[in-house]
């Protein structure tokens, strides 16, 4: 094989028929509301953490729905419990819960 | 796939093409990526079919590479172009018809330009009496030359000494077809067939007996990007366009690819190479690549002209099993030579993507 | 004698406006140009929010409409003012002289295969909003067979100005999240994907409808607009668009694909307007004597508007213009 000193970049693209839904459909079990997710951003916008390191519980959830299960953990790694997320989410997300189960699974 | 829809599209975007009496300006590149394929162009148009095309070699580059690089201002490249046009009036004609997509795309904006800010024409006129102290003028018509075989190609059927069928089985060949992006996509009704399902080429492959193939990334540009291309660091973004492209014809086996761009069938062609050689993968059968020609190659192949006078040699993929299939013949012994029978020298073989 | 108005256009606005009018006992003159009432209604299969069918609906505005003479199959020809009066001809042979018209000329739906990238009549499996309802309806249509991946495009011809369609269509959100829920219930095994851009469940039991398609059918919501659709070799659908939430360009494939074409001003309405030098807007629809306290007078005394002919509309605020036409109306012929 030559080296031509330059390579095919592998596409960013994201492709729907990939995104393995396993961790979409045992959180669903749990409790389906974080389906519910309107991206309004105010979890993001009250956490206490956001602001020191990348946590958003509306990316993580946007993660986990495209399949993106480790960039989810990582945005909740720095994750308090503070449960301020739980009280501003107008669509009533059980976020504490979420971010629990979402752990737990990855746990073992 | 609903035909009837597409050929719906096809009528609601039908520009005008004069029938005779061009002016014909050259592309910058096209001469040593495809040498005979200009030739090819006037030879089919000027002896074959009877057409007067002129030209004239005081003609230059339109600037496109150019302005598409940042290097040059607009307003220069407007100049440039109202001098070619004065140049077309000055020999007594309005039609002009241009071998390269990125200057046709050039002209169709210049003309829209100036519609849109006449001041603008204004003052390109008055540069052009200042640096060239020429009569400012524009064409009654401007076309791409791929328009002009395109409006010819049922004389071209008429004349056909080969068929786009395989000569074995008498099944149409698959052909995709790729359209240079400064086509239509600027311009969507500049072109014909629009910008989404163009025409243009599909309406010679029909004419001439092949089948089109149209795959999920036909509207994908083939990657040259100018800028892209030029710089080194960028070569891989530019191989990945071509990549993209190829992976998804790749299902539905094409026999060849027609282009009516200068830079496509380059890059579609020698990339193939790059990608055999540090990828490992072709995409034609047994290790060939998929032949890439012009339209000009094509319409020469099929009027019988000799496959090394069109130049096929120079194709860094080899053409020889599409010649089979068409049962079209050709003197291995000749393919490197020159014009009075000059040994042009073998080219090195590359070790994956097989050439012979 | 009682007085004479002719209604134009026989869907619900009309038909909610002549049941009215003739129960205040005017005459009432029902011209359509098709050969059945309901206009868009009467190819509709279930309506929003609440997903109660359309038929009966229909057939409840047919039933009010009493003693008004309802000619179908009648184009208008001519419509001119006659003094205080107006006078209307139709391709029948029938003239009419009457007092007061209501233009009740409704929409068109967006032609969708002029979005030539999502290649609508192109493509085997591309449906329209429209195509949907009447799969409902009749049970059959070849492109839909047994899809397993569904999309949904929101603003096909609506709040796109390179398809001449500046407006938001306002219907066309809750109609896809309609439909949505009901293909996932028509396909249990099926994925729903929906494209928008804004979701603007506006209504009156409208974000109890999204909530529904989120929990209940587990509907996707991707926001973004598909860029463009085309065939694989199998004939499913590959269709690209931005995930712009996580900023990640996305393709996905799939077996139906259903583009939710927009409301625009309708063409025939258009030109009887412009027979009575009734002047539209920019966006083509009919302009009104005044946006906030005139939205059923025109400028011309004795010529009234209901119904989408002026804009978008949802049946509801159809059926209650049409109301507000016919008190309206009323006031005129008494004064």
């Amino acid at each position: 094989m030559i080296d031509f000193g330059f390579h095919i970049t592998p596409s960013g693209t994201l492709n729907l028929d990939d995104v393995d839904q396993k961790t979409v459909d045992t959180l669903s079990r749990a409790d389906y509301g974080f389906r519910t997710c309107i991206a309004c951003g105010s979890c993001t916008a009250s956490c206490p953490a956001g602001v020191f390191s990348e946590t958003s519980v509306r990316q993580a959830i946007l993660s986990v729905l495209n399949g993106k299960d480790e960039k989810a953990l990582r945005l909740l790694s720095s994750c308090m419990l503070c449960g301020k997320c739980l009280m501003v989410c107008p669509r009533g997300i059980n976020t504490r819960h979420l971010i629990l189960s979402l752990q737990k699974q990855f746990e073992g | 796939m609903i035909y009837e829809g597409k050929r719906k599209i096809w009528s609601d975007y039908q520009k005008e093409i004069p029938d005779d009496h061009y002016f014909y300006v050259r592309s910058c590149i096209r001469q040593s990526f495809f040498p005979a394929s200009e030739a090819a162009f006037l030879n089919i148009t000027r002896n074959i079919l009877g057409r007067d095309v002129f030209e004239t070699e005081h003609h230059t580059t339109c600037g496109g590479i150019a302005y598409h690089s940042d290097t040059i201002p607009q307003e220069t490249v407007m100049t440039i172009v109202a001098r070619q046009f004065a140049l077309m009036h000055k020999h007594g004609y309005e039609n002009y018809v241009c071998s390269c997509i990125t200057s046709f795309g050039v002209y169709i904006e210049t003309l829209e330009t100036w519609r849109t800010f006449p001041e603008l024409e204004a003052k390109i006129a008055d540069n052009l009496r200042k640096t060239c102290n020429l009569e400012f003028a524009k064409p009654r018509f401007v076309v791409h030359a791929s328009d002009l075989i395109y409006k010819l190609r049922e004389e071209i059927a008429a004349k056909a000494k080969y068929k786009l069928v395989n000569a074995k089985t008498g099944e149409p060949l698959k052909v995709v077809e790729h359209i240079g992006c400064h086509y239509s996509k600027m311009f969507p009704s500049k072109g014909v067939g629009g910008a989404e399902y163009p025409y243009v080429l599909t309406g010679m492959i029909e004419a001439w007996g092949g089948e089109i193939v149209d795959y999920p990334e036909r509207r994908h540009c083939c990657g040259f990007g100018f800028r892209q291309y030029f710089i080194k660091g960028n070569r891989g973004y530019s191989l990945s366009n071509t990549h993209k492209k190829f992976e998804s014809m790749e299902p539905y086996e094409p026999d060849f690819i027609i282009t009516n761009c200068p830079g496509c069938p380059y890059f579609l062609d020698r990339w193939q190479y790059v990608i055999a050689e540090s990828e490992g993968k072709t995409y034609g059968k047994d290790g060939h690549g998929i032949p890439v020609l012009t339209y000009e190659e094509v319409a020469g192949l099929v009027l019988g002209f000799d496959p090394w006078d069109l130049g096929l040699q120079t194709h860094q993929v080899a053409v020889e099993p599409l010649l089979d299939k068409l049962g079209i013949p050709y003197d291995k012994e000749k393919k490197f030579l020159g014009a009075g029978g000059k040994d042009l020298g073998r080219p090195a073989l590359p070790s994956c993507l097989k050439c012979m | 004698m009682a007085k004479n108005i002719i209604v134009i256009g026989g869907g619900p606005a009309g038909l909610e406006a002549s049941a009215r009018l003739d129960a205040l006992g005017y005459t009432v003159f029902l011209v359509e140009r098709d050969n059945h009432l309901g206009g868009h209604l009467a190819l509709w299969d279930r309506l929003f929010p609440s997903g109660d069918p359309a038929e009966p609906v229909l057939r409840g505005l047919v039933s009010k409409t009493g003693s008004t003479k309802i000619l179908l199959e009648s184009e208008v020809q001519t419509l001119n003012r006659l003094g205080k009066s107006f006078r209307i001809s139709l391709s029948s042979g029938v003239s009419v002289i009457a007092d007061a018209v209501l233009l009740t000329t409704g929409f068109d739906l967006f032609d969708a295969s002029k979005k030539e990238e999502y290649g609508y009549g192109i493509y085997d499996h591309v449906v329209t909003n429209a195509d949907i309802e009447s799969y409902f309806r009749t049970g059959k249509d070849p492109r839909i067979d047994n899809p397993e991946r569904i999309g949904i495009v929101h603003c096909v011809g609506s709040r796109d100005e390179k398809a001449g369609c500046r407006n938001c269509s306002k219907v066309c959100c809750a109609t896809a999240v309609k439909q949505a829920c009901e293909l996932k219930a028509k396909f249990p095994k099926a994925k729903v994907y929906c494209f928008y851009m804004d979701l603007r469940m506006f209504g009156r039991g409208y974000e109890d409808l999204y909530l529904k398609a989120q929990k209940e059918y587990g509907v996707r919501f991707i926001r973004g607009r598909v860029s463009e659709v085309s065939e694989k070799i199998d004939k499913t659908l590959q269709v690209k668009a931005e995930d712009t939430l996580s900023s990640t360009p996305l393709k996905v494939s799939l077996d139906l694909l259903v583009l939710m074409a927009g409301m625009r001003p309708s063409k025939s309405g258009s030109k009887v307007a412009k027979m009575i030098r009734l002047d539209t807007g920019e966006d083509g629809y009919l302009s009104v004597a005044d946006g906030f306290t005139g939205m059923q007078a025109t400028t011309i005394p004795g010529l009234f508007v209901a119904g989408a002919a002026t804009g978008p509309k949802t049946l509801p605020e159809t059926l209650a213009e049409a109301r507000a036409a016919s008190a309206l109306i009323h006031d005129y012929l008494k004064g």
